[in-house]
């Protein structure tokens, strides 16, 4: 599993913060093989661990943060569907099932079997020490397909992803403190010439 | 509705763009009825300020009316009338709750966050009209403009003062504040202000009402000296001497206590190394001028304070770290907190203890806009302040 592997071999840092992706050492089954694509993002949310899991926990809401996320369908208590944007108008889906979930502290997810593009995800909230609100972090792996469809997903997996992870949990963040999400967005939010 | 728009370096103009409209719960809609020009504008104006893109409404010092409000805000109601500080701020991450507030973790969006992310190491807060680094809000010199978080930032201007005595409190007038504030001044102290425009008088001032004994200011256009003399403090014209020598003289051998850049990146120096920056300019390597905050380290005494509210935005050379080092000197710097002053000054400026209007040197329509930028750079000696009416003169 990603928590398996949070930490380089020689150092505290986390694996995703690795220069060298291909230093990611080969795990069992369901975790993170090597070639897989790995992503890691912390962030600190003015807000208690519990309020920031249950909103996550309900997967439906996950498309107000994450902007490529189209849909997710809860189907029951562990299982849902996703529809992602693809470039060009086109959607990838799979569907995924709740590997780990300790309520206010963690969930993990992982694409069921035949999945286009396997992938797990995890979500850990943890009480900042000083009072800060919650330290979440977020580790997503991707395991980049081969072939023609392949290169369309991996253009959306292989480079964007890191962006994508980033700038969504920025929104969550924003949503969960403030309410709302950030926009200048012409014309409305922001007029322009 | 009508607005100044960025189209290039020295091309602003005004045009007819859309109207702002309420998009999140918390904003509002302010008719802007007094708007100024900026001494950073001129950055952009001079196209020293990546990130800009053509089209942009300009403008991040303005006041004006509430017309519309958002749901989520119980706070303001139509009618009142409100200053605007230039800081984007939610109010509610850590950083806002210590109120540092222009470090705002939330106000720039996700998208545009990625730019100063990979500049400075974190994402930066949004600011009107301020290029996409700050994240591409519309700004101020306009008809009409969208304040996000509007229960946090516009703060409401009691009936019976005029729009001028009041307006610069969203900007200028903080920011001095707060460089003199980040001097620490005690009692005995002598502060240097380099550079004498709005910002920098207003740090003179701010000097004077936060304690020090002596505050000696630098510049090298007349006019805007004898406003710094106006002010009480004595003047050093960095064309006629050697400033570093002046100040030791003046100091008694010592050198000033602290040291406020009130220039930023467009110093007028002409020594070797402001010429070697021009080149490194001219072939669009991102070098910041920084000619006087060379001299700035130099002439601090030892174990002094550096206060820099001058607008830097990238890297520079030849910075003289050694001296920095070896005198022990302290450095504050930052956007300003805007937020944070506000209630203060204006307290200060309703009980007479600030004169915040003797800068005002012209007062022109929105349409004449693209003229004041032009005179604002062109002419600094006599344009000290360009105050804009987008809806003529009001009678407040």
């Amino acid at each position: 599993m990603t928590s398996s592997i949070s930490h380089t071999a020689h150092d505290d840092a986390p694996l995703s913060a690795a220069k060298n992706p291909n230093l990611i050492p080969e795990y069992g089954e369901g975790g993170v093989r090597h070639g897989d694509v790995l992503i890691g993002r912390s962030v600190t949310i003015n807000k208690p661990r519990q309020e920031l899991y249950a909103f996550w926990r309900e997967f439906d809401n996950l498309p107000k943060f994450m902007h490529n996320v189209r849909s997710v369908s809860i189907k029951n208590r562990t299982h849902s569907h996703w529809v992602i944007e693809a470039p060009g108008g086109k959607t990838v889906e799979w569907d995924s099932k709740i590997t780990d979930d300790e309520p206010g502290r963690l969930i993990a997810w992982e694409s069921i079997d035949g999945a286009s593009v396997r992938n797990s995800g995890r979500v850990e909230f943890l009480d900042s020490p000083d009072g800060r609100g919650t330290v979440v972090r977020v580790t997503l792996t991707y395991d980049p397909p081969a072939g023609t469809v392949g290169k369309l997903i991996a253009k959306l997996f292989q480079k964007e992803p890191k962006v994508q992870a980033r700038q969504d949990l920025r929104r969550f963040k924003q949503l969960m403190e403030t309410g709302e999400i950030a926009t200048a967005q012409p014309p409305d939010a922001a007029p322009r010439a | 509705m009508r607005a100044l728009t960025w189209h290039g370096k020295h091309d602003v103009r005004v045009d007819t763009v859309p109207d702002p409209k309420i998009v999140n719960p918390r904003d509002a809609i302010i008719k802007i009825t007094s708007t100024a020009i900026c001494g950073s504008d001129l950055h952009l104006y001079d196209h020293t300020i990546p990130t800009m893109k053509a089209g942009d409404v300009l403008g991040h010092e303005f006041m004006g009316e509430v017309v519309e409000v958002g749901q989520g805000n119980s706070r303001l109601e139509v009618g009142q009338r409100v200053v605007v500080p230039f800081v984007i701020a939610c109010g509610q991450c850590y950083f806002c709750q210590q109120q540092q507030f222009a470090a705002c973790d939330n106000s720039n969006p996700a998208e545009t966050a990625d730019m100063s992310e990979f500049l400075y190491g974190y994402p930066m807060t949004g600011a009107f009209g301020y290029s996409h680094l700050t994240g591409g809000y519309a700004g101020g010199q306009a008809e009409y403009v969208r304040v996000p978080y509007s229960d946090v930032g516009p703060i409401v201007i009691p009936d019976g003062i005029e729009d001028e005595k009041v307006l610069f409190l969203s900007d200028i007038l903080p920011t001095g504040w707060m460089a003199a504030e980040n001097c620490e001044i005690k009692p005995t102290d002598t502060v240097a202000v380099w550079g004498c425009g709005p910002v920098g008088l207003f740090a003179v001032q701010s000097a004077f009402a936060l304690g020090a004994h002596r505050v000696i200011a630098i510049d090298h256009y007349p006019h805007r000296l004898d406003l710094a003399r106006s002010m009480g403090a004595e003047v050093i014209d960095f064309e006629e001497v050697d400033v570093r020598e002046a100040l030791v003289e003046m100091t008694g051998g010592i050198g000033p206590d602290a040291c406020i850049d009130a220039v930023g990146m467009e110093s007028h120096g002409v020594t070797a190394d402001s010429v070697m920056d021009k080149v490194k300019a001219a072939v669009k390597l991102v070098t910041d001028q920084t000619h006087g905050l060379r001299q700035v380290i130099i002439a601090c005494r030892k174990g002094g304070k550096i206060s820099i509210p001058g607008v830097y935005g990238g890297v520079t050379d030849k910075f003289p770290i050694g001296a920095l080092m070896e005198k022990g000197l302290s450095v504050k710097s930052g956007q300003t907190h805007v937020q944070k002053y506000m209630p203060r000054l204006l307290n200060m400026i309703m009980e007479g203890k600030l004169n915040t209007t003797f800068l005002i040197s012209h007062r022109m329509s929105l349409e004449e806009a693209p003229q004041g930028y032009k005179m604002f750079k062109e002419q600094q000696n006599e344009v000290t302040k360009v105050v804009l009416k987008p809806h003529g003169v009001t009678s407040h």
